[in-house]
C-alpha cells in the first residue's frame, strides 16, 4: 500500500497489520520514531495523523491510506516544530534522547492547536510522554520558550 | 560499579569461592598492591593524544570519547576538556566514539559516576599534549624557538613576526611529532579556561536528537539484516523443557525458530535460556513469539514470592546478623537508654525500564563479528561475546551506539551476545535482538529488595548514645558467584557502613539473604535503600526527642572532621584512596546548611503541607535535598518544588551537573511513588508501564533547584555526579510527607499508603 510520509509518497511492503512504528523503523529505515512500549502507554513512538498526535505503534497501516503522516524527520518544516526544535537545543532538554523525538511531537501537536499553552495544557498534553531521565522541567521551559517565539513572529 | 570492580574488590577481601568472569590480565591486575581511582579500573587510564584527538586539513578537531553516553552528556563533557586544553575553536570541535578496546583507550565501564572524575586529568593531558605538537609544528616551520610561540583559538601565533597558522594548516606536522613527555606539558591555569565550568554549552548530539537522526542500539541498520525476539524462561533460573515451533514458522516473514540454550551456574553476562524467532521485520518476529508453544521447566527459583520473601528478610532483619562494624557497647548503653527508638523499613525491587529497551545487533564476516550495542560495558561486551562465539577477542569488534538509558541495566551485555549468537547461528547475517518492554521487566537484572531494621537509644537530653543498622537484601554478587548470602564491601560502603555520625556506640550487621532473581546494578545501587532507612530514621529520632530535623541531624554529624574510610570500616570507599577522598564531614554540613537555606527551612506551612530533609554522601560527593510536598484530604501528593545542594568538587560541565541533578530528583520521585517489581510463582508480575509505573509530566516536581556548591579550587579531587543525586529523595520527600501528615512511610513505593 501506499503512505504519504513527511509529503512524500511511498509504497510499503508489509501486511495490514503491521503498526505504523515498524513500517517507518524496519522498512522504511525511519528510525526517529522511537519503540519505547508497543502499547502506546510511552510515547516514544508519537507522530502526527493528519495533524493529531498519534501513537504509531498500536495504529496499524491500513487506517492510514489517504492521510498525512509527520514524523520527527518531518516535523522540523513546520513552524511548531522548528520552534520546538531550537527552543530544545537552547534549553539543553535532552539527557539520553531516546524519548525526545515523541516529546518534540506531541508538544509540536499542542502548539498547533493552543499557541499558548498553560501548564495544565501542557501536563495534558505531555503526559502521555515517558522520560525516565527526567527531562519535564526543562520540557515545559522549552515548550514555553518555542511559544514565546512563535507568537513574536506572529 | 563493573563486574570487573566486584572481582576485584572481593578478590582483595579475601571472599572465596567467587567465580571470575573476567580475563586472566584482569585477575592477575587484581592481586597487584591497592591501586586508586582510574589506576585501580582494569586497564586503568590512556593519555595519548593520537588515541583520543584527529585534526583534519580543514581544520575540524575530532574528539574520540571512550566512555558510554547514556544521558550524562559525556559525549560532550570529554571533548569539552581536550577543547580546552587544546586551545580549540569549540564550533570546530566534532565527537566520535570508540568501540570497545581497553588495551587502547583505558577502562570503557561507563558506571558508579567514574568517567569525568577518573578521565578529567587524563583528558587534559591529551588537550595539552596535541597543542603542544601544533605549537612545536609550528615552530619548527618558521623556525623559531617553540617559547615564542603560542595558541590562541585555533591558531598558533609567533607574536614577535605577527605570523600565524590553523590548526588544520598543521595537523599534518604535528601528527608526526613524538608526543611530549607526560611531565613536560603545560596545563592551563584554570582561570584561562574556556569550556571548563563554563555555561551555555549545548550538546554535541542535540540537533541530532532533536531532528530524529541520533543513532541508539536500536535504531541499527545493517545490510541484509534479520530482526530477532526471544521467548525467555519466565523464571530466572528456569529452562526451555519443549517447545513446538510448528505456528510459530507458519507466518510470512519468519526465517528461523531456534533456542538460545542457557548456561549452567551464576547469571553473569550471560544469555538466558529461550527460543528466539528469527524474521524480516520486528513485528512479525512479535507475533511470531505469540504463536509460540514452550513448556518451561521453572527450576529451584519457581516459588519466588515476594511477598513471602518479604517475611522472610523481617525475619533475618530482628535477629543478630555478621556483625560489618563496632565501636563501643551498643546492648549496654542501649539499654540504659532514656528512650529507645525502633524502625524497620522496607523496599522492594525495581527494573532500570531503561526507555530504549536492551537491543543490539550482530552480523559475522570470515570470522570477524561486529556488535552494535548500547553498552555501558564495551570491553565486557566484547570478551563476553567472544567467549560465547569461541573467537579470539580481537575478532570482536563492538560498535557502542548512543544508550537510550543507562542506569546499570546496560552494563550488562546479555542482549548483546544474544544478537552475537543468533547471528552466528544463522550463519553471520545481520540479526538485530530487540526486547519487548515486557521482556525488559521480566528479564531485568533487578535492584535488589531489602528490609532495613535500626534502634537506637536516646539519653536524656535527646542525644543519640547507640546506634544499631541490620540490613538484609540479596547481593549483587550472587549474579557473579555461587550462593553469596552477605552484602558485599561494595555494598555495604554504600551508606550503610560508612555513616560519619557521631555516635559512640554503634554496630552494623547484614544478616544472611539468597538471591533468587538476577540482581544487578540500579543507578546509585545500595545507596537508595541505605539512604532511605538512615535518613528516615534520623527523622523518626529527632521527632522522638522533640527537635528540629536539620538540628539534630547536624549534632548527629557532628563537628567537621575528615574521617579516614577504614575508622568506619569501609575498606572500598568506591575505589577512592582515602587520603584524597575522606569522609568530609564539614562538607556534608556545609551542602545540608546551604538546602535548607535556600528551601526556607523552618517557615510555616498550611495544614497539608510540609518540608522534608535528608542528606547522603555517595561516589566521593555530598548532596542534601529538601523537598516540599503538599498531601490533599484524600491522601494525594503534590510536589512543588524540591531544593538540592550538591558539593562534587570541581564542576566541568554544571549544567550537565544540574540535569543529573534534576533527572535524579524525578527518578527518586519515581521509585518514592510508583516504583515496584514484585515476584509469584518465580515471575515478576509487571509488564509494562501500566503496571510498572513511573513519574510522569504531570506528577513530576515542576520547580527544581539546584545548588551547586563552588569547589575551592581546581586541584580538589572530583566527586561523581550521574548517581550520588538519586539517594536522598525518597527519604526527603517521606520526611516532608511526615511533617505534612504525622504519617510515616516506611515501605516504598507509598503508593497508595496516605489514601483514607
Amino acid at each position: 500500500m501506499q503512505l504519504t510520509i513527511n509529503g512524500a509518497r511511498i509504497d510499503v511492503a508489509a501486511t495490514d497489520d503491521t503498526p505504523l512504528l515498524w513500517v517507518l523503523r524496519d522498512r522504511l529505515g525511519m528510525t526517529g520514531t522511537k519503540f519505547g512500549c508497543g502499547m502506546a502507554l510511552c510515547g516514544a513512538c508519537t507522530v502526527h495523523v493528519d495533524g493529531v498526535a498519534t501513537r504509531a505503534c498500536i495504529t496499524p497501516i491500513s487506517v492510514l491510506a489517504g492521510k498525512k503522516i509527520v514524523t520527527i524527520e518531518g516535523i522540523g518544516a513546520t513552524p511548531q516544530g522548528k520552534a520546538l526544535q531550537t527552543a530544545w537545543s537552547k534549553v539543553n532538554v535532552a539527557q539520553c534522547g531516546y524519548c525526545q523525538s515523541g516529546q518534540i511531537m506531541s508538544a509540536a501537536a499542542l502548539l498547533a492547536k493552543t499557541p499558548k499553552p498553560s501548564d495544565s495544557d501542557i501536563d495534558s498534553a505531555m503526559t502521555g510522554n515517558i522520560c525516565r531521565c527526567g527531562t519535564y522541567p526543562r520540557i515545559r521551559a522549552a515548550i514555553k520558550q518555542a511559544a514565546a517565539g512563535l507568537e513574536k513572529k506572529a | 560499579m563493573s563486574a570487573q570492580m566486584i572481582q576485584r574488590r572481593t578478590f582483595l577481601a579475601g571472599l572465596s569461592g567467587l567465580v571470575l568472569v573476567a580475563s586472566v590480565s584482569r585477575i592477575a591486575k587484581a592481586a597487584d598492591a591497592a591501586k586508586y581511582g582510574a589506576d585501580g579500573m582494569p586497564h586503568g587510564w590512556r593519555d595519548d593524544p593520537l588515541t583520543f584527538v584527529a585534526i583534519g586539513e580543514d581544520g575540524l578537531v575530532t574528539v574520540v570519547v571512550h566512555r558510554s553516553e547514556m544521558g550524562q552528556g559525556i559525549r560532550t563533557g570529554l571533548p569539552i576538556v581536550i577543547a580546552d586544553e587544546l586551545e580549540a575553536d569549540w564550533s570546530k570541535v566534532r565527537v566520535t566514539q570508540a568501540p570497545g578496546d581497553e588495551e587502547k583507550f583505558g577502562n570503557q565501564d561507563t558506571d558508579g559516576s567514574r568517567s569525568m572524575r577518573h578521565h578529567f586529568d587524563p583528558m587534559r593531558r591529551v588537550g595539552a599534549a596535541a597543542r603542544t605538537m601544533l605549537e612545536e609544528a609550528a615552530a619548527a616551520s618558521w623556525g623559531v624557538p617553540v617559547t615564542s610561540v603560542r595558541a590562541v583559538n585555533h591558531e598558533i601565533i609567533h607574536e614577535q613576526s605577527g605570523r600565524r597558522l590553523g590548526y588544520g594548516a598543521l595537523a599534518r606536522a604535528a601528527a608526526k611529532l613524538p608526543v611530549p613527555a607526560r611531565e613536560s606539558l603545560r596545563l592551563k591555569n584554570p582561570a584561562q579556561f574556556r569550556y571548563i565550568g563554563k555555561e551555555n554549552i549545548p550538546l554535541l548530539d542535540g540537533d541530532d536528537i532533536y531532528h530524529g537522526r541520533a543513532q541508539y542500539g536500536i535504531d541499527t541498520r545493517v545490510d541484509g539484516m534479520l530482526y530477532a525476539v526471544v521467548a525467555r524462561s519466565p523464571v530466572f533460573g528456569g529452562k526451555v523443557a519443549r517447545f513446538d515451533a510448528a505456528a510459530a514458522q507458519a507466518i510470512p516473514g519468519v526465517v528461523k525458530v531456534l533456542e538460545i540454550p542457557g548456561t549452567p551456574g551464576p547469571a553473569l553476562f550471560a544469555p538466558l535460556n529461550g527460543v528466539a524467532i528469527v524474521a524480516e521485520d520486528t513485528w512479525i518476529a512479535m507475533k511470531a513469539r505469540q504463536a509460540l508453544q514452550i513448556e518451561w521447566n521453572d527450576g529451584p527459583h519457581g516459588t519466588y514470592d515476594s511477598a513471602a520473601y518479604r517475611t522472610e528478610l523481617e525475619e533475618a532483619a530482628r535477629k543478630p546478623g555478621k556483625v560489618l562494624r563496632e565501636a563501643g557497647d551498643v546492648d549496654a548503653t542501649m539499654s540504659k537508654a532514656a528512650r529507645k527508638v525502633e524502625a524497620e523499613y522496607y523496599l522492594p525491587h525495581l527494573a532500570h525500564a531503561t526507555m530504549e529497551p536492551p537491543s543490539a545487533a550482530a552480523r559475522i564476516v570470515d570470522g570477524n563479528c561486529e556488535v552494535w550495542a548500547p553498552t555501558q560495558a564495551p570491553q565486557a561486551t566484547r570478551e563476553n561475546v567472544a567467549k560465547r562465539l569461541g573467537l579470539p577477542v580481537d575478532k570482536v569488534t563492538v560498535h557502542v551506539t548512543l544508550l537510550g538509558g543507562g542506569f546499570g541495566r546496560k552494563s550488562k551485555p546479555d542482549f548483546a551476545t544474544e544478537a552475537a549468537f543468533l547471528s552466528q547461528q544463522m550463519g553471520g547475517r545481520p540479526v538485530k535482538v530487540v526486547w519487548t518492554r515486557d521482556d525488559d521487566l521480566h528479564h531485568d537484572y533487578f535492584h535488589t529488595v531489602s528490609v532495613e531494621h535500626l534502634q537506637a537509644g536516646l539519653d536524656a537530653q535527646g542525644k543519640t548514645t547507640a546506634w544499631l543498622h541490620r540490613s538484609v537484601a540479596p547481593t549483587i554478587v550472587s549474579t557473579f558467584a555461587p550462593d553469596p548470602q552477605h552484602e558485599a564491601p561494595f555494598e555495604a560502603g554504600m551508606g550503610l557502613i560508612n555513616v560519619p555520625f557521631n555516635v559512640p556506640n554503634m554496630r552494623i550487621e547484614n544478616p544472611a539473604a539468597v538471591a533468587h532473581t538476577r540482581i544487578g546494578w540500579f543507578r546509585s545501587v545500595s545507596n537508595v535503600p541505605h539512604a532511605f532507612a538512615v535518613q528516615s530514621f534520623v527523622a523518626e529520632l529527632a521527632a522522638a526527642a522533640g527537635r528540629d530535623h536539620r538540628d539534630f541531624l547536624l549534632d548527629l554529624i557532628g563537628p567537621p572532621r575528615r574521617i579516614d574510610p577504614s575508622a568506619l570500616k569501609d575498606s572500598w570507599n568506591h575505589g577512592e584512596s582515602p587520603l584524597r577522598y575522606p569522609v568530609d564531614t564539614g562538607r556534608l554540613r556545609r551542602v545540608i546548611e546551604t538546602v535548607t537555606r535556600e528551601a526556607g527551612w523552618g517557615r510555616k506551612l498550611p495544614k497539608g503541607q510540609g518540608l522534608g530533609l535528608a542528606a547522603h554522601y555517595s561516589f566521593v560527593s555530598y548532596v542534601a535535598a529538601v523537598v516540599a510536598v503538599e498531601v490533599s484530604a484524600d491522601g494525594k501528593i503534590v510536589i512543588p518544588r524540591v531544593d538540592i545542594a550538591f558539593d562534587c568538587g570541581p564542576q566541568v560541565y554544571p549544567d550537565r551537573i544540574r540535569s543529573q541533578l534534576e533527572g535524579a530528583v524525578i527518578m527518586g520521585v519515581s521509585l518514592a511513588t510508583l516504583g515496584e517489581i514484585t515476584f509469584k510463582n518465580g515471575r515478576s508480575q509487571q509488564d509494562n508501564f501500566n503496571t510498572y509505573q513511573v513519574t510522569r509530566m504531570a506528577e513530576a516536581p515542576r520547580d527544581i533547584r539546584v545548588h551547586l556548591l563552588p569547589a575551592t579550587d581546581w586541584s580538589m579531587p572530583l566527586g561523581g555526579v550521574g548517581e550520588p543525586g538519586l539517594p536522598p529523595i525518597a527519604p526527603a520527600l517521606c520526611n516532608a510527607i511526615y511533617a505534612a501528615t504525622n504519617k510515616r512511610i516506611r515501605q516504598l513505593p507509598i503508593g497508595e499508603q496516605l489514601a483514607t
